[in-house]
């Protein structure tokens, strides 16, 4: 395991070597805070001290943020053939995948954490729950890593990033509506009612809900861990294949 | 130090690689030819680890590559075919990501690392620059030091002189021919040349197997008077 650090700082570094972070940041950053302002969001127009209208998005949001992350995880580096390199590093494949993931994840979560101006708006307007707006900022970088767990066993199973975009997109998708009413009844329809049940709880925006409401739900946690934990397993076994 | 006993990779229905078998020991510098698309780079590929052998086994230095392959990593230099290196680190960046991994965790140490490898690979002008904006020169020494870094008991190179110029040709040859004193080196060519330049000792494969393993000298026996890309020619007629 101690060749996860070096692996982290490459690929973490690696963002900021070309322009990528920057225009993901700030792309980030405009879309999601422009969001909470819109009348959708109603940020002003609410009258409440919270965080809610800004985070409400975030689910929607990761959905194509997280692939532009995730997609060049392992897609770049077989197609610029630098696997050949890494695997023939003193390296192991779960340093590697370890290693490239919690890179990707601390990026995310820099990105999340930049949008802590929004928190001192509100502390200068109003008086809001401290509480509520750590959990949620805790659920929107476990989510975060649970979309790129999904977006980084995508990458490692082609190297064309276009296609790997495609594919996270997708997955995510999955999971992602899986928790909507519509989208469940209509599982309901040829499945049994436990079975549609059981996909319903497999969605993302089921698990972020309460930590929006500033309960941290072992159950959520472990969820958005475990699916970490399988995504990465995955992840490990196409590699190795 | 490295030994290869019946090595097999498939692909499909494409036997790439059919039991090659060989040993290069310390001081050799074995010339591994063959015509494009005979399982040279394949044969590579299993040696260090990156494909998993169908059936027979590589060993480094004792070591079993299934069995083991970061042990046999550690002992090994690679230099893969087309050097691929991180285009948008700099070439100190790169080694010093390399140093790290190969287990110089100081700063000191690394940094004395970095500095030999671009000492014996004339990377000094460069050090600076990212390796995106490298000539393809340049960016073979990169892969050169790479694979140096860490003073390996044994070295694969795939097509080190791969798209060089004939200075640098030369250059990287007295380069690989001074190191060989002490070290196991496996070089991939198809350049003819190349084989008297340096190697002692050359093995040529075609579709998949071994079909000489000798000196030079006993390439040449073959077809007196002739050149060696008539013997070459001759041995390899079946693989067109």
């Amino acid at each position: 395991m101690k060749q996860i650090p070096p692996v982290f700082k490459r690929e973490f570094l690696g963002y900021f070597r070309a322009p990528v972070a920057y225009v993901f940041l700030v792309a980030f950053l405009v879309i999601s805070v422009s969001l909470a302002f819109s009348r959708y969001g109603g940020f002003f127009k609410g009258g409440v001290a919270s965080m809610e209208s800004y985070f409400t998005f975030f689910p929607w949001l990761f959905l194509f943020i997280v692939p532009a992350v995730g997609m060049r995880l392992w897609s770049e580096e077989k197609r610029s053939g630098t696997v050949e390199l890494l695997f023939t590093l003193p390296v192991t494949t779960l340093e590697a995948v370890l290693g490239k993931f919690l890179a990707g994840w601390a990026f995310l979560s820099l990105a999340v954490l930049l949008s802590f101006p929004m928190t001192l708006t509100l502390a200068y307007l109003g008086d809001p729950d401290w509480g509520v707006i750590v959990t949620t900022y805790l659920g929107a970088i476990l989510m975060a890593g649970g979309y790129l767990g999904v977006c980084a066993l995508t990458s490692a199973l082609t190297k064309n990033q276009v296609i790997s975009f495609v594919l996270s997109l997708g997955a995510c998708a999955i999971v992602l509506f899986l928790g909507f009413s519509s989208f469940t009844d209509t599982l309901e329809g040829f499945l049994p009612v436990a079975v549609a049940d059981a996909f319903a709880n497999f969605s993302f925006i089921t698990h972020f809900d309460a930590f929006t409401k500033g309960i941290i739900d072992p159950k959520d946690v472990v969820f958005f861990l475990s699916l970490m934990g399988f995504t990465l397993f995955l992840n490990v076994v196409a590699l190795e294949r | 130090m490295i030994e290869v006993k019946g090595l097999v990779k498939t692909y499909g229905p494409k036997r790439a690689v059919d039991g090659v078998s060989f040993a290069v020991k310390r001081g050799d510098i074995l010339g591994f030819l063959g015509p494009n698309g005979a399982g040279k780079s394949t044969t590579m590929k299993m040696i260090t680890g990156f494909l998993r052998p169908d059936a027979g086994t590589a060993t480094v230095d004792g070591i079993d590559v299934t069995a083991d392959p970061v042990a046999v990593k550690r002992k090994l230099g690679y230099l893969p075919e087309s050097a691929p290196a991180y285009p948008e680190m700099t070439v100190e960046e790169f080694l010093a990501f390399i140093a790290e991994v190969r287990g110089f965790r100081a700063h000191d140490a690394r940094r004395a690392a970095v500095d030999r490898a671009i000492g014996l690979t004339h990377l000094a002008p460069v050090r600076a620059q990212t390796i995106e904006t490298l000539s393809k020169g340049f960016k073979q020494r990169v892969g050169f030091a790479q694979a140096l870094l860490h003073d390996p008991p044994a070295l694969v190179l795939d097509e080190p002189t791969d798209g060089l110029d004939p200075n640098q040709k030369n250059e990287v040859r007295s380069l690989i021919k001074n190191m060989a004193v002490e070290k196991a080196v496996i070089l991939s060519t198809h350049i003819l040349e190349e084989v008297d330049a340096i190697c002692t000792r050359v093995i040529i494969i075609s579709q998949g197997k071994v079909v000489a393993d000798e000196t030079p000298a006993q390439l040449h026996a073959r077809k007196p008077g002739a050149r060696l890309d008539e013997v070459f020619r001759a041995l390899t007629a079946s693989d067109v």
